[in-house]
Order: structure tokens, then C-alpha cells, then sequence
């Protein structure tokens, strides 16, 4: 870990990351940030927005049963409740039902009461209130390698998945002519997006991951024209919100979380702007 | 019905490009059966689809149409099977099939191109990395079999209905199919784009010697490009060249309109 400090230290020669926090906060949103963006770039694709919040906020129910179980490390309950819910409501959705919206609300509100019901019962709610907003500034270099694992996993299944789920996205049924097995691709970027989630929200916290997921790949969206410049603008606009933010937001004593994504809302704006630039050059 | 898994075998490919004669070489459809939900929606359907040769497959509305093309793509369970057999009469191994569907409902707003499109189908690679040069002149290839290599850089929401059937024609086509359907190429396709498009599904057939089964009511169109027509409703009721087909009793009751116009 020194060895990282020390090479950071050379490249940033800015006295706020003097300190190992800002420094072990920086490392985690590198990781973080663009693993988020590119698998955002499907979720807006596949009209999942709703459903990623739906997933951020049954973490709070995910919490609750760690503390309900006794566990010291709440992590590995949180990402198996996620990839739990998920499942529960790709296949709900898949057999119908109600209106795929509808279904996902309902998640989304008994995912959040379940884990109040648990938290507030047992009295520890303002021990674990944190979750909501995150902190990323408590991070600890296990924390750091545990994300840098996650992001080689996460980036190795999203390259295996990619192209199928790509065509997939497009239309199922012609996938299927080509012999993708469209059921399993979708619940492996279901699972792939749950785990992702999860293991973020400890430090970005329940109301922010979605924006996180969602902004940089939308913004990129509204001005990229193929496939490989929707991933690369989404990254670069997550990673560029998430150094903005760190560096914002901890001198001025503010959430790192916030700070970023209302970065990656300005980033939003910025791009709807440009994508009006854009098409009235075109049409001159 | 097996399936030969994607990404494609570029061999195969080749061999196929330079099979001359196929004349005798057919897919045979042996007792197909279909019954979903208690429903019986194909029963017993036997059905040869010559190489080299375009059957139109038509049929009242609900005569299982569709639910025959599912079977061949084994999107739906099915009893009977499928086999492919060479002019030798030896059974080939699969039937690769390509299908170009009647209407393609996606997200026009997806900044997705028609490049990304097919090298995400003939490649392992993910496009979100960029398409190598190797993979572009691929989808080169694949676009040009369907006349369409000006449409590689467009966004594939940003294509006509015409110029999206042929970007997936190009893709139907790779790898070389030994089956290729077409459901209905009518719909969202202006009268001249469908014609330039069954030219070129004629052009293709003579110079690969591909089995196609087109879903068609465009008695006109069948007349001109069929060399086969089979009406079906839950089972086959006719078939042979469209004239015989036009003039069967079982044609004249379920389209009697089209019977007379026909004549």
C-alpha cells in the first residue's frame, strides 16, 4: 500500500491528498466509478433505471438481516440478499403479472420497510444510518483491494457477457435465432449489476448508487453514436464527477457521495446541450 | 433440431460458398408437432425445403405460421425432427438457420452502429472495446451479401424500415445459412424496397443455393419469387409450384378473395 501511496503521491502533488483517506477515498472511486458507468450503459439501454434504484434500496432490508443474523461484516449478507432480490424480480417480470413498473415499486417499498422495520426494532437504526448516504471517506485499504478484485471479476464477466447481452438489449427474440441463451445473459447482468450495487453502497450509500449507475452512462448516451463511445464518454464522465467531487466536497466538509453525483448531474445537463449543439450542426 | 452454437466457423462458411450442386439437397421436416397449453397448433406437418429453391409458406391468420418458424429456430418445444440432407442422402449434421424477423421493436435511441450490430454477433470480443480491423471487414463482407455496405456506419435507429432488412438480411446470411426464413419482408418496406430486396434474396439463392422459407400474402410477390408454396393450417393442406397451389380447393376456401384475383 505504500508503494501505491508513494507513486500517488508523485503524480498528485495537491495538498489535500497529503492525507491517506483522501488518498485510500481516491483509489476506491477509481475502481468504483467505471465499473458502475459501463454496466449503466446497458441499464439505460435496457430501461433498468428503475430497477437498479428498486435493488439500492432493498440494501437497508439486506442490512437488517446481517444485524438480524449477528453479523460483524454485513457485506457478503448484503451481496446475497441483492443477487436474491434481483433474481426474484427479473423472474417475476419474466412470468408477467403486473406491469414490470409496478412490480419493481413494490420491490422497492418492501426492501426499504423490511430493512427500517429490522433496523429501527432492534434499535441500532442510527448505528447503520450511514448507509443512506455512504462514506467513503472510512474506507481501509482491504476495503480498497476487496473493490479492486470485484472491478477484474466484474470487467472480465462484462466482457464475456457484453456482445450477447448487447444483441439481447436490441431484440430477444432475434438473439435467440442466433442461439444466445437470452434467459441466462439477462440474469447474469441482473446478478453482474446486484453485485456491483452492493458492494458499492457501503460507501456510496442507498439514496446515491443509482445515480451513479445511471447519470454517466444517460449523459454519455445523449452524444454517443456507436457502442464503444457510449462506454468510453461514460467513464470518462464518472470518473471525472468522482475526482470533482472527492475534491470538492472535502474541503468543504460536505458528502463525498452527493458531491459526485451532482457532478455527474451537471455532466447530464452539460450533454443534453451538447447533443442539441450537435444535431443542429448536423442538420445545417 | 440441433444448432450449431454461434460465434461462427469461418470453414464452414467457406465450404458452403463453393458447394456447387445442391440440387437434391433438402431439409426435411418430419412429422412436426406442436401442442402448447393443450392446444394443438401444428399436428403432423411434413415438409421438404429444397436448397436452392424459395418455398412460400402461407396460411389463414392462427394457422401456425409462426409457430412453425419458432420450431425451426427451437424456440418452442416440438415433437418430430428436423434433418438436413446432402444430394447423396446422408443426414448433415445441423441445420443452421438464419431468420430475418418481420418487424424489429428496439430502442432507436441506442447509440448502437450497424457494425457494432453484427460484429456483436459474430464476435466474442466485446464492442464496447472498439471493433477490430479484422471484425470490420467481416461485417463488411456480411453487409455487401445483402447489398447494404454503405449502411456500416450508420446508427441502427437511424435506418429506414428498408435499410434495417438488409442490415438483417446481412446478418441471417452470417454465417451461411443452409435454412434461411424470411417472416413477411412486407411490412414497414415500401413496394420498390421489397422488390430490390427479394431480387437480391433471388440473386443470393441462385449463387449459394440457400433453402428459404418465405412467409408471405403478397400473392403477387409469391408468384414471381416462389418455386415452391405450401398452404398449411394446423397441418399442411397443399403444396407444389404456386399455381397449383393457387388453384387447390383448400386454397380457393381459406382465401377466397385472393383466389379470384389471382385467377
Amino acid at each position: 500500500m505504500q508503494g501505491i501511496y508513494n507513486v500517488m503521491d508523485a503524480l498528485l502533488p495537491f495538498a489535500i491528498f497529503r492525507y491517506s483517506f483522501m488518498k485510500n477515498a481516491l483509489l476506491a472511486l477509481l475502481f468504483l466509478t467505471p465499473l458502475l458507468a459501463l454496466l449503466g450503459t446497458m441499464a439505460v439501454n435496457k430501461r433498468m433505471a428503475f430497477f437498479s434504484d428498486a435493488l439500492g434500496h432493498s440494501a437497508l432490508a439486506g442490512v437488517g438481516i446481517g444485524v438480524l443474523l449477528g453479523l460483524s461484516n454485513v457485506t457478503v449478507i448484503l451481496v446475497l440478499f441483492g443477487v436474491c432480490w434481483a433474481i426474484l424480480i427479473t423472474r417475476i417480470n419474466r412470468t408477467g403479472g403486473s406491469s414490470s413498473d409496478t412490480t419493481i415499486s413494490v420491490f422497492s417499498s418492501a426492501g426499504i420497510a423490511l430493512g427500517l422495520l429490522i433496523l429501527s426494532g432492534s434499535g441500532k437504526y442510527n448505528r447503520y444510518s450511514s448507509i443512506l448516504v455512504g462514506d467513503i471517506l472510512a474506507i481501509t485499504p482491504t476495503d480498497i483491494l476487496c473493490l479492486g478484485i470485484a472491478l477484474a471479476v466484474g470487467l472480465a464477466l462484462w466482457v464475456l457477457l457484453y456482445n450477447k447481452l448487447l444483441l439481447t438489449a436490441i431484440n430477444p427474440q432475434l438473439a435467440q435465432s442466433r442461439g444466445i441463451p437470452t434467459k441466462a445473459v439477462e440474469y447474469g447482468f441482473v446478478i453482474l449489476v446486484a453485485v456491483a450495487v452492493m458492494l458499492s453502497i457501503r460507501w456510496v450509500g442507498v439514496l446515491l448508487i443509482n445515480a451513479l449507475l445511471i447519470l454517466p452512462a444517460a449523459a454519455a448516451r445523449n452524444i454517443a453514436r456507436s457502442a464503444a463511445q457510449h462506454a468510453l464518454y461514460s467513464v470518462i464522465i464518472s470518473l471525472l464527477s468522482g475526482i470533482t467531487g472527492l475534491c470538492v466536497s472535502v474541503p468543504l466538509g460536505t458528502s463525498v457521495g452527493a458531491a459526485v453525483v451532482l457532478c455527474a448531474a451537471v455532466c447530464y445537463a452539460l450533454s443534453l446541450l451538447l447533443a442539441r449543439i450537435l444535431r443542429v450542426r448536423l442538420q445545417a | 433440431m440441433s444448432q450449431t452454437p454461434y460465434p461462427y466457423d469461418p470453414t464452414h462458411r467457406h465450404d458452403h460458398l463453393h458447394s456447387s450442386h445442391c440440387g437434391l439437397c433438402r431439409i426435411e421436416l418430419d412429422h412436426i408437432s406442436v401442442i402448447a397449453q393443450g392446444e394443438t397448433l401444428l399436428q403432423d406437418v411434413n415438409l421438404h425445403l429444397h436448397c436452392g429453391q424459395l418455398t412460400a409458406l402461407v396460411g389463414p391468420n392462427g394457422a401456425g405460421k409462426t409457430t412453425l418458424v419458432k420450431a425451426l429456430l427451437s424456440q418452442i418445444p416440438h415433437t418430430g425432427t428436423v434433418r438436413h440432407m446432402d444430394d447423396q442422402e446422408r443426414v448433415l449434421r445441423s441445420v443452421r438457420t438464419g431468420y430475418v424477423p418481420q418487424q424489429l421493436p428496439f430502442d432507436k435511441q441506442m447509440p448502437v452502429t450497424v457494425t457494432d450490430f453484427l460484429a456483436a454477433s459474430l464476435t466474442r470480443r466485446p464492442v464496447w472495446l472498439g471493433v477490430s480491423k479484422r471484425t470490420r471487414q467481416e461485417v463488411q463482407s456480411a453487409l455487401s451479401l445483402a447489398q447494404a455496405e454503405h449502411l456500416q456506419n450508420r446508427m441502427l435507429g437511424q435506418l429506414s424500415g428498408g435499410e434495417l432488412q438488409r442490415v438483417l438480411l446481412a446478418m441471417a446470411l452470417t454465417p451461411t445459412p443452409d435454412l434461411l426464413i424470411l417472416d413477411e419482408p412486407v411490412s414497414g418496406v415500401d413496394q420498390n424496397g421489397l422488390a430490390l430486396f427479394l431480387d437480391t434474396v433471388d440473386q443470393l439463392k441462385r449463387k449459394h443455393h440457400l433453402a428459404i422459407l418465405l412467409i408471405s400474402h403478397d400473392w403477387a410477390l409469391v408468384r414471381q419469387y416462389a418455386d415452391e408454396m405450401v398452404l398449411i393450417n394446423k397441418t399442411v393442406l397443399c403444396e407444389g409450384a404456386p399455381e397449383t397451389v393457387f388453384a387447390c380447393d383448400t386454397f380457393r376456401e381459406a382465401f377466397p378473395a385472393a383466389a379470384k384475383e389471382v385467377e
